[in-house]
């Protein structure tokens, strides 16, 4: 493999940059660590002044902080935005993005898989329907932050609304969950109408004042309407799904009864995991679907420039709308969901907390990119279990590699905006280009 | 003054408070022909635009659009997007107002919006795919397409429209506002910040507007050499009240426009000022 001659500037160009940053990081590291660490003083017994001297500990240090800063800098410029001079080889970078192409269809075919490969590990299936039901919430909630540019800190609210939804027509008029499924989409998507309305004229901070307030709002009236509610006490006895009307129970009439296999109260978790993986999957595709449709580009035009698609005869009224409605509408099929995995709700599950954990998950995983947002929610719920180990350090462990990802990744694990529509070829717009939306 | 206007524009008046932006203006702009307004800083130019365009409500006037059937409508009762989709009034910006995060394709895509939502059946017919929406959809990328070869952008078609040179974002802007298939075509300053040869290519580019789409132009420029080279009918503005109209030549030649561009003693001013009226 011979590059052409610019490109073998270009990289001797980027290893001397890297050098020359590396030894400045080390000098500086050098005029530090000579007196912190290369001198050690103490009183002596006599309260007279003792030293020694450590220049293999100051050597030691000033040499990782050079290595540290190449391989830094390294990796930067391997996850870092493109156009950027590259050092790393053509061949390590070719594999790379034939892993960042082969990443969703392995994902894909690995999440079908779960309940087979885990089938008796409980755990990590309750664990799998936890990170597909964030999925749901991230790709919901992106249509509305990372498409439309509207920051909404109140997407619990539709979750909410969902559950309560399923929750209150199954107890009440014993509606099955199949049928409760579109109804809860549906009054999500009536809230996300009505918080839209009178947010429409409000942008940027304001617009996310009154989306946390709707939020609150929502959670407040479900603690208080005692009658209808059962406000703090929640709603219990919520049926579970049935497939095509058969309960998944250990009754004559259950499934594992009518196919003469032995009942297992597994069958039903892969059950509700295989619902939530087709339903996170059917928001997926309506997104990507929508994305390429006029209302779509409409939203992210709406991000990069409201007055432009004034200009250009595009009700942002109704387009501002939609896409609350459509993410409302995802939330409320994920709060039905939930509602039926659970079987329990109350308000304390809609709580600011969760709005704030789904925004962070549609952030980190760079908004507007689905592949970055379903990375993003195994990396914040998986991550999340993943330091258990680490007891009250947990947290702090977590911010910490937050904090990283975001000096690293400013926009996001995936940050590039794929084009909706190519003529020659589709390459990827730097995250440089893309608004992040102002209201 | 008779002739086939396909805007007049009616004693318009704009007030911000106790400062009149623009005074009893009248105008017209006729059918398939250039319209150049000119003026100088301040003149109240951009404020007339912003009438005509739907982004203030003027205080006063009326501005009556006149479609090719006929049609007619007052542009002062309507508002904000309505302008653009009701009355095809399709315009640019005086700081070029990109989608800079998508490709070029893409913001013409976008300019289609309204006629592409009814293909797509508000959306409906576009998810399941139906073929009724792909025709339209491909009707729509060929329609970029031609606009792209026009302005010379065919091979960045694919390229964000923020990392594209200066001059090709002015002329995507425009294209882009063609692609709205407007009556009336009001673009803000079009050739500032672009060299003479960009220039040179922006008046070919209009000409060619007006010749083979039959649009109507109003424009809004500074350059004296795009004005002169390409307006049917120069409208000079100063403090908000039209100081002189007619051809090119006419307005050249006239003393308050001279006054008013290259500044005049008070006196003199307003000698040349009482003088006219």
């Amino acid at each position: 493999m011979s590059a052409p001659p610019a490109a073998q500037t270009s990289r001797a160009l980027g290893a001397a940059f890297i050098l020359k940053k590396a030894l400045i990081s080390a000098l500086v590291a050098l005029v530090l660590f000579s007196l912190m660490i290369g001198v050690r003083t103490e009183a002596g017994p006599e309260g007279h002044l003792i030293y020694w001297t450590r220049f293999g500990d100051l050597a030691a240090m000033v040499a990782t902080v050079f290595g540290g800063s190449i391989v830094i800098e390294l990796l930067r410029q391997w996850w870092g935005p493109v156009g950027t001079i590259r050092v790393v080889p053509p061949a390590v970078q070719g594999t790379l993005s034939l892993a960042g192409r082969l990443i969703a269809p392995v994902l894909l075919v690995f999440t079908f898989l779960v309940p087979v490969i885990f089938y008796n590990e409980r755990y990590i299936l309750d664990l799998g329907i936890l990170v597909l039901t964030y999925v749901m919430l991230g790709w919901g909630l992106n249509v509305v932050v990372g498409l439309a540019g509207l920051l909404d800190l109140g997407y619990v609210a539709f979750y909410a609304v969902g559950a309560y939804s399923y929750a209150l027509l199954a107890t009440n008029f014993g509606l099955s969950f199949w049928i409760c499924l579109p109804l809860a989409g549906i009054l999500a998507a009536f809230w996300g109408v009505l918080l839209g309305f009178p947010v429409l004229r409000l942008r940027g901070d304001y617009l996310a004042i009154v989306t946390l307030a709707f939020g609150e709002i929502i959670r407040l009236i479900l603690l208080n309407w005692q009658s209808l509610t059962g406000g703090p006490n929640g709603v219990t006895g919520i049926p579970r799904p049935t497939l095509f009307g058969i309960p998944l129970s250990a009754g004559d009439d259950g499934l594992a009864a009518m196919l003469g296999i032995e009942y297992s109260p597994t069958h039903r978790i892969v059950f509700l995991f295989y619902i939530i993986l087709a339903l996170a999957l059917l928001t997926n595709w309506v997104t990507i679907r929508l994305r390429r449709l006029p209302i779509g580009r409409a939203w992210e035009a709406l991000r990069e420039d409201e007055v432009a698609c004034r200009a250009l005869g595009i009700n942002t009224t109704t387009t501002k709308l939609t896409a609350f409605a459509t993410g409302a509408m995802f939330g409320g099929f994920a709060g039905a969901f939930f509602a039926t995995r659970q079987g329990f709700i109350s308000p304390e599950s809609f709580t600011f907390h969760e709005s704030a954990l789904v925004l962070a998950i549609v952030v980190l995983g760079g908004m507007g990119s689905q592949l970055g947002v379903a990375l993003a929610a195994l990396a914040m719920i998986g991550g999340f279990e993943l330091f258990r180990g680490l007891d009250q350090y947990r947290m702090l462990v977590f911010g910490m590699a937050m904090v990283l990802l975001m000096i690293w990744r400013p926009r996001g694990l995936i940050g590039h905006r794929a084009p909706t529509v190519f003529l020659k070829h589709n390459q990827a717009i730097s995250s440089d280009l893309v608004k992040e939306g102002h209201g | 003054m008779s002739g086939d206007h396909i805007l007049s524009v009616d004693r318009l008046s704009m007030r911000f408070g106790g400062i009149v932006a623009v005074n009893e203006l009248s105008f017209n702009a006729e059918r398939r022909k250039i319209t150049a307004l000119i003026g100088p800083n301040g003149a109240g130019k951009t404020t007339v635009f912003n009438c005509i365009t739907g982004f203030y409500k003027p205080t006063s006037g009326a501005m009556r659009l006149a479609h090719d059937d006929g049609h007619a409508i007052q542009l002062e009762r309507l508002n904000d997007f309505r302008i653009s989709k009701l009355a095809r009034v399709a315009r640019t910006f005086q700081n070029i107002r990109l989608f800079p995060g998508m490709t070029a394709l893409e913001n013409l895509m976008v300019a289609q919006h309204n006629a592409l939502m009814r293909a797509s059946g508000l959306t409906f017919l576009g998810l399941i795919g139906a073929p009724s929406w792909r025709n339209a959809e491909q009707a729509a990328i060929d329609l970029a397409r031609t606009w792209l070869d026009r302005i010379g952008l065919l091979d960045r078609a694919d390229d964000a429209a923020g990392n594209l040179p200066y001059g090709d974002q002015r002329r995507l802007e425009i294209a882009r506002a063609m692609c709205t298939e407007p009556a009336l075509l009001c673009l803000d300053e079009p050739a500032a910040g672009l060299n003479a040869r960009e220039s040179a290519a922006l008046s070919e580019l209009l000409l060619s507007i007006r010749a083979n789409q039959g649009t109507s132009i109003l424009l809004i420029e500074h350059d004296m050499s795009v004005v002169m080279e390409i307006s049917d009918h120069v409208v000079v503005m100063d403090y908000g009240v039209k100081i002189a109209e007619g051809s090119p030549q006419h307005v050249r030649d006239d003393p308050k426009v001279i006054a008013a561009y290259l500044g005049a003693d008070e006196e003199e001013a307003i000698a040349v000022m009482e003088s006219g009226t």
